[in-house]
Formats: C-alpha cells, structure tokens, sequence
C-alpha cells in the first residue's frame, strides 16, 4: 500500500487490514526520505552487477545497454551500491529538495 | 434434551468442545487446565472428536499454532492458565487485532511469585486490554454453555473476535457437579459450520499481519475498537437464541435479591455462589444485601450494569486481584469508571479477596457487607481493603 493510498478514513480500513492483492508492496514507495542518490559513471561502469545484487532494496534493473539503472520510488540511499561498486562508477550525491 | 450427569466441570467442558466440533486444538497442560485438553487430546485419539491435536513445545506456540489454524477457517480451541497465559500475552493482542476467532478457556489462577496452582483473577486481569471477548461462568453448567456460546459470538461475522471464558482454577475446574450436556443435533441447529468471509486460501491468496505504518495504524485500531463495541449486539442475540433452545438464560449483569437493596456485593465467577448464600442468611436476619454478578467483562455492559445499579446506596466491589499502587482492584477502578457521570451512583467500595486459593467464606462475605453498611454514613479512608489477610 503507498503511503497516500493509506491516507483513508477508518470506516475504509480493510477487515483486519488484510491485503487482497497480493504482491502490492511494489506499490509502496520507500524512496521518500532519502538525503542521498546514487549517480551512475557509465564511462567507468564495467557492468558488473554488483550493484545490482547487493542493494538491500533491489533498485538497480538493467537497461537495454546492460546499465544498472536505479529506481528511485525505491531507492534510500544507504551508500551500499558506491560502496561495493569496483569501479569507482557509483557517487552519492546530495538530494537537493 | 441432553440427559444430567455428574462429570467433572473440565471434562464437561471438553465434551462441549467436541460437541462444538472443534477441527483443530493446540494446548500445552498447564494446571489446573489440564484436564481439559488432556480428556480433549483423547477424544481425539480415540476417533471419537475429528479434529487436529497439535502439541506444542509452549503457551507461546499453542497460541501462534491457533492464529494459524483460524485464519485457515478451521474452528479452534484451546485452554490455559496463569503463567500460560501470561506467556501467550504478546500473541494475544494480534488474534483480537487479525479478527481471529480463536475460543479459549482460561482456568483462572494466581501468578507467581510467590509461585501459586490456586485460584484467583490475577491472570486474566492482566490480560484485561488485549481485546478479546470475555465472559465468566460461575458454574460448570454455565462453563459448557458459555464455551457453546464462545463458539457462535467469536465466530459470527459480525464479531469475528477471539473469545476468552474463565472458570475458576480448582474451584470449578477439579470439581464433579451435575451437568446437562445438550444433544448433538441441538447444538449444531445453534452453532453453524464456521464460514468466515476471509481466509487463507492457497487458491485466492491474501496476506494478513501486514505492517501498519504511522499513516493507517491508528485507523486500523479504530476500527477494531468499533468492531469490538459492535459485538454486543451478537453476545446478546446468542444468548437469547441459547435460552430459546436450551431453556437456560444468560444476561450480561445479573442480578440476585437486589430488589430494595441498601447494599449490592459485585463478584465474578465461582464465589458468586458463595456470596449467594451469605445473601440469603443475611436477608433472613433482616440485612437488605444483594448480589451482582458481571457475566460479561470485555466488552463491558455499562449500560446493563447502571441499571443494575441504579438506586443502590452502596456497592461493594470484590475483586480477585492486586494492582499494585492502583486505586482500587481492577473490576473496582473499572465501576467507578462506569459510574462516574451518573447523577445518583452507590457509593463504591473496593476489596479484595481470595487471592492465591484463599477461602473466601460466607462470613468473608458477612463481613464484607458489614463494612459496605458503615460505610453508607461513612467514606472509607483507603481505596480497596483486603479481606482476610491476617494482621498479627
Ligand atoms: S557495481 Fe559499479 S561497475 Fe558494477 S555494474 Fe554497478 S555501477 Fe557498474
Ligand atoms: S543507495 Fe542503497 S538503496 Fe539506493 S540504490 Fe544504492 S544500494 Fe540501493
């Protein structure tokens, strides 16, 4: 459930606040108090997927190209991809708001 | 119409289970509730109850082991007391919240420390706010009728709340007394199949326990808070229904002698009986006492119980356990509660009695009502008195 969907009236809380379609956590946006964003190097990058595997939040999909491109409705921040990141592709950034 | 029989309150209360056609159990033994699911674990055994027997390693898992089991859309039993109890606390508080209508017997006893088998509400007081329905028998007729009525209520999908029924450790668990066990036929014309509007279901897949952010979590518990109010309706039309069949009426407050009162002893459970006694011999010696006794406890009958009270001077309130520091036992700190913004309330006074399998005994009672009459013209200096704890 997205954060906004969850802005409800009690009289519409579900029975027990079951979930009857399952899998729609994707939904949920968990990106939202990031302070810092991973930006990609594609002249560095080797595509080695590290990045890809170890993101706790499973953000990074592979482009067409084969770059690891993450998604940012995910994305928290947390530093892991430019820290395992071989190649010195992966720098934080500040988010700017 | 079942036939009379002597058997003890225990069995009788697994008879009923069986008779409920309970499909799975999970219970660790725990005295004095043991007999319970032992005599349930052997009907099982004996093909004589088609259910799962689960034993478990713990309190902790019987009670995990029944969410499961529930949410499947299985009816579910099971039984504990004291420190048993005490160890399903935090699974608890997630049956009542899942809508899980899980049926429990809890044979009320003391918690440790000291470390005490014997009787008193200390228990199921500190399980006073997980939210499930609670009602209290008073004897081991009303012990099977209740857990029949657990059933239908806990389960209806008006409710769909677990459902706890205390009987008194020892006191009614351990003892024989004469019980009519209704028929099967007649029990399933009352109880319908358990057919909850959700469950988990591998062909229609929901989840259930999901994370309440800070965003819907309050909701979510006001929903259940309404939902619980709710339940009444269904606790009395049962009832109702129970007497229409069975010929045996319950009501949430009930009354005995009150007509006329100048004092009115509020008890729970088992000493009702003994209370009802020193009543009659009171009455007899011109003394205006009379008995109220709460069958229903969560949710409370506030209405049912200011009429019951209405007009009374005084009320005594005669708890079954301690809190510690508080101002008053916990059903006293409750009533006074409920009576607050009444215009015209009994002044409420609190004891506390029997704790630990203390003998609570007829003359208790005698003096209990004494106090309550001196203290018509007079308010009491503390906030609860304990009764029969000696002084030298
Ligand atoms: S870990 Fe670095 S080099 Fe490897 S794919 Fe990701 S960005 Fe490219
Ligand atoms: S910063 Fe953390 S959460 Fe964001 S993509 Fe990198 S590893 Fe994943």
């Amino acid at each position: 459930m997205g954060k906004d969907q969850a802005l409800m009236s009690w009289k519409d809380v579900p029975f027990g606040l079951y979930i009857f379609e399952p899998g729609n956590s994707a939904q949920f946006k968990t990106g939202d108090w990031r302070s810092m964003r991973p930006e990609l190097d594609k002249e560095k990058c080797v595509k080695c997927g590290s990045c890809y595997i170890l993101c706790p939040d499973m953000c990074y999909e592979a482009d067409e190209e084969g770059f690891y491109q993450v998604n940012l409705f995910y994305c928290k921040g947390c530093g892991i991809c430019a820290a395992v990141c071989p190649k010195g592709a992966i720098t934080m950034v500040l988010e700017e708001v | 119409m079942g036939k009379r029989v002597a058997m003890e309150v225990s069995i009788a209360i697994a008879e009923a289970v069986k008779l409920a056609r309970a499909e799975v159990i999970a219970a660790y033994p725990i005295t004095p509730q043991t007999h319970i699911v032992e005599h349930l674990s052997e009907l099982v055994a004996n093909g004589e109850l088609d259910a799962e027997y689960v034993t478990v390693e713990s309190e902790h898992s019987a009670i995990s082991c029944c969410l499961g089991s529930v949410a499947t859309g299985a009816r579910t039993f099971t039984s504990t007391s004291s420190q048993g109890l005490a160890l399903m606390h935090e699974i608890l508080f997630i049956a009542s919240a899942l809508r899980l209508p899980v049926v429990m017997v809890v044979a009320n006893r003391a918690l440790s420390a000291p470390i005490s088998i014997w009787n008193d509400h200390s228990d199921i007081m500190a399980q006073r706010d997980i939210g499930w329905i609670q009602t209290f028998a008073e004897n081991g007729q009303e012990a099977v009728d209740l857990v029949l009525h657990a059933f239908r209520v806990a389960e209806d999908r008006n409710v769909m709340f677990p459902m706890i029924v205390n009987i008194d450790g020892f006191t009614l668990s351990h003892v024989i007394e004469p019980i009519v066990l209704p028929d099967q036929e007649d029990v399933d014309a009352f109880l319908p199949p358990f057919r909850p509007k959700y469950k988990l279901d591998p062909r229609k897949p929901i989840s259930i326990g999901a994370v309440g952010v800070p965003e819907i979590y309050f909701e979510a518990k006001k929903a259940q808070d309404e939902a619980f109010k709710n339940s009444r309706r269904v606790i009395l039309r049962a009832w109702k229904d129970f007497a229409t069949r069975f010929g045996r009426e319950y009501h949430p407050v009930e009354t005995y002698r009150m007509e006329d009162a100048e004092v009115g002893l509020l008890i729970m459970g088992s000493l009702a009986e003994t209370a009802m006694t020193a009543v009659d011999k009171m009455r007899e010696e011109g003394k205006k006492v009379g008995l109220i006794r709460l069958r229903l406890w969560r949710p409370f009958p506030t209405k049912e119980f200011r009429k019951a009270v209405s007009g009374l001077p005084v009320l005594a309130v005669i708890d079954r356990a301690l809190t510690p520091g508080a101002s008053g036992g916990p059903v006293g700190t409750e009533v006074r509660s409920v009576l607050y913004h009444c215009a015209r309330r009994p002044r409420v006074v609190n004891f506390v009695a029997g704790l630990g399998g203390r003998d609570v005994t007829v003359e208790d009672f005698e003096e209990m009502a004494d106090r309550a009459f001196f203290y018509k013209k007079k308010r009491p200096k503390e906030a609860y008195e304990l009764i029969g704890v000696r002084e030298s």
